[in-house]
């Protein structure tokens, strides 16, 4: 049996403007529309289109998070995984934890392809993957966006500040998915249906035994600083003397 | 059927973003074109809009009413014209043969419609019979297990594109009204039925519309809906009922796309120094818009949830396409008068919704029409 294990992040949705709570300690949730991380959607799509292709068997989705991230879990069924893990938790997890708890469900699943997003669009933290490839002490490829698969390797395109590098990596591997990896599908309609009847499981952090202590603190949450009003300027030369008062050029 | 929130939202958010990322950017070339590129006609087979009333066990999704009420919602936040392709599918093109149908009817079409292989259309109007429906005088005449249909059919919408029609004929010439009507459903490509040329419109491009001819058209004598001449009236006006609803929904939705595009420009727009939004009398324009939006929404929902529950709802759908409708002709008309001189020029795209949405107060049972229903079943309530 050949799987690959997909994780998916509950997250707001990437159209809500988001709020910060006015006493600073996170963002306003209540009333929020939640989605799938998008970033997470697309590296589903990908195993979706791996195990398509026939070169996998199965593909199973793993969700940490609350009660409510089952609501991802079905979408992501929906769209064509074939079993969900959610691993129920209303405790806010570190990525490090997070890594933990993946390994855990590494162990039981055997995997010979993880696949995460490259970050989740909440916290942006882009940590999980790469911690999981350290503690799995397996080969990594981050912000893949292209991904052929061999017999025991698979070629990953990344992008990279330079342009593009391709790596060679042996399987298993932790691959995690940039945005041009590919387009996610629409979900079709009735497969919302049939994803209520496939099978989802749910687990606590102490049946995993997972260590999630906390190694992080927020201090403060706050809004981006407003940005300042530009200045219009009429000719190249009065850009480079404006620069050259910021000290810019 | 849903009936459970996590897949219903799921589903809303997937018709929702489908709309925003593949619907809204087309708009302008279905209108230039009038016509929906074919990729987007296949992703909305694929994805399943056009079973979404059918029941399940004919390969579709069984919405309730409510559920969709709250799909149209969605579905009315872009041209009306994506909409028009599949709403004669799921509504009045195959309702008919839903309620009234026989087992062997249903089974041969319903799954085909499920999936957008077969789109039905509806043909009740004619050249002189319009809101006085019962008056039609296609004729249908029994020989041997045979009907012989002629006649025409006027403002047929999908018709271009259908392979069903539910076609409303007379069987018994000499009863002139209601009684002596009968449902068909008749295959396109059926010797004696041809089309016209497609219609040329105010609005809706990319929704087509043509006459449908029947000269000795012959099709089976079990073509008739529930096999029993004489009910096609009583299945037309049904069908009709649901479909007030349905339409009612899809104007909340446009109203709801005009109204969020307008305030956007007011906010945006800057007069005598400061946004437009800011003065009272586009907020005057803005807070009514919004007012009888909410009203309209309301209504749609409570009907259509009586509806679901079982209640006779002929008069609470008449009230909801006729106020709805013409809330959204209201809208439209502030709409263009916010944008102003962008509001009537057509790279802004309201004055192209401003067109669509005249026909909300017309088909499906003009506004006059409604009023009669709701004041008729008022009347008969207290005599």
């Amino acid at each position: 049996m050949k799987k690959i294990l997909v994780g998916v992040k509950r997250v707001v949705d990437y159209n809500v403007r988001v709020r910060v709570k006015p006493d600073g300690t996170g963002v306003a949730l209540d009333g929020v529309k939640m989605s799938v991380n998008p970033f997470d959607e697309i590296a589903l799509e990908e195993a979706l289109r791996i195990r398509e292709r026939g070169q996998a068997n199965e593909v199973v989705v793993a969700s940490i998070g609350p009660a409510d991230s089952q609501q991802q879990l079905r979408t992501a069924l929906a769209m064509g995984a074939d079993r969900a893990l959610h691993v129920q938790t209303d405790s806010t997890i570190e990525p490090l934890g997070v890594a933990r708890a993946f390994l855990k469900l590494v162990e039981r699943e055997n995997p010979f392809l993880v696949i995460f997003g490259k970050q989740a669009i909440d916290d942006d933290n882009g940590q999980t993957g790469q911690l999981l490839a350290s503690l799995w002490d397996r080969p990594q490829v981050t912000f893949a966006s292209r991904l052929e698969l061999g017999e025991a390797t698979a070629r990953v395109t990344r992008e990279v500040d330079a342009g593009l590098e391709t790596l060679d990596v042996d399987l298993p591997a932790v691959i995690t998915a940039d945005l041009r990896l590919n387009e996610p599908r629409y979900v079709k309609l009735p497969d919302i249906m049939k994803a209520k009847k496939k099978p989802l499981e749910t687990l606590s952090l102490a049946d995993l035994g997972a260590d999630t202590r906390e190694h992080l603190r927020i201090v403060r949450v706050g809004p981006p600083s407003q940005r300042t009003k530009g200045v219009m300027v009429k000719t190249t030369e009065e850009l480079v003397e404006a620069l050259k008062k910021k000290g810019l050029f | 059927m849903i009936r459970d929130a996590e897949a219903l939202n799921a589903l809303l958010a997937t018709v929702a973003r489908f709309v925003r990322e593949r619907l809204v950017p087309a708009e302008p070339l279905v209108d230039e074109t009038d016509e929906i590129p074919a990729g987007i006609v296949a992703e909305m087979k694929a994805m399943g809009l056009f079973g979404l009333t059918i029941p399940e066990e004919y390969g579709g999704l069984g919405l309730t009413m409510e559920e969709e009420v709250l799909v149209m919602f969605e579905m009315g936040q872009t041209s009306p014209a994506f909409r028009s392709l599949f709403g004669t599918t799921v509504g009045i093109g195959s309702q008919g043969l839903l309620m009234d149908g026989t087992e062997a009817q249903k089974s041969r079409y319903l799954p085909r419609l499920a999936t957008g292989e077969l789109i039905a259309s509806f043909a009740l109007t004619e050249p002189e019979a319009g809101s006085d429906a019962a008056s039609l005088r296609t004729s249908a005449t029994l020989s041997g297990a045979h009907y012989v249909l002629n006649g025409t059919k006027r403002f047929i919408t999908n018709a271009p594109h259908a392979g069903i029609f539910t076609v409303m004929a007379r069987t018994d010439p000499q009863d002139h009204g209601a009684g002596g009507v009968s449902a068909f459903i008749v295959e396109a490509g059926t010797p004696g039925l041809r089309l016209g040329k497609r219609d040329r419109k105010m609005g809706q491009r990319g929704a087509w519309t043509c006459d449908v001819i029947f000269d000795d058209c012959r099709v089976p004598a079990t073509s008739i809906i529930g096999g029993i001449p004489g009910r096609g009236f009583r299945t037309a006006m049904q069908v009709l009922e649901k479909g007030r609803i349905h339409i009612a929904a899809i104007c909340v939705g446009v109203a709801e796309r005009l109204l969020r595009d307008a305030l956007r420009y007011a906010t945006e727009r800057r007069q005598f120094g400061q946004a437009i939004a800011g003065f009272q009398l586009v907020q005057a324009m803005l807070a009514d818009s919004k007012a009888e939006l909410y009203a309209a929404r309301c209504m749609t929902l409570d009907a259509a949830q009586r509806r679901d529950r079982g209640e006779n709802v002929s008069t609470e759908a008449s009230c909801a396409k006729m106020f709805a409708s013409e809330m959204c002709g209201r809208v439209a008309d502030r709409a263009v008068q916010i944008f102003g001189g962008a509001g009537y020029m057509a790279e802004y795209g309201i004055e192209r919704f401003y067109r669509d949405v005249r026909l909300f107060r017309i088909f499906e049972g003009t506004t006059q029409i409604q009023q009669l229903v709701i004041a008729r079943n008022m009347v008969k309530a207290v005599s």
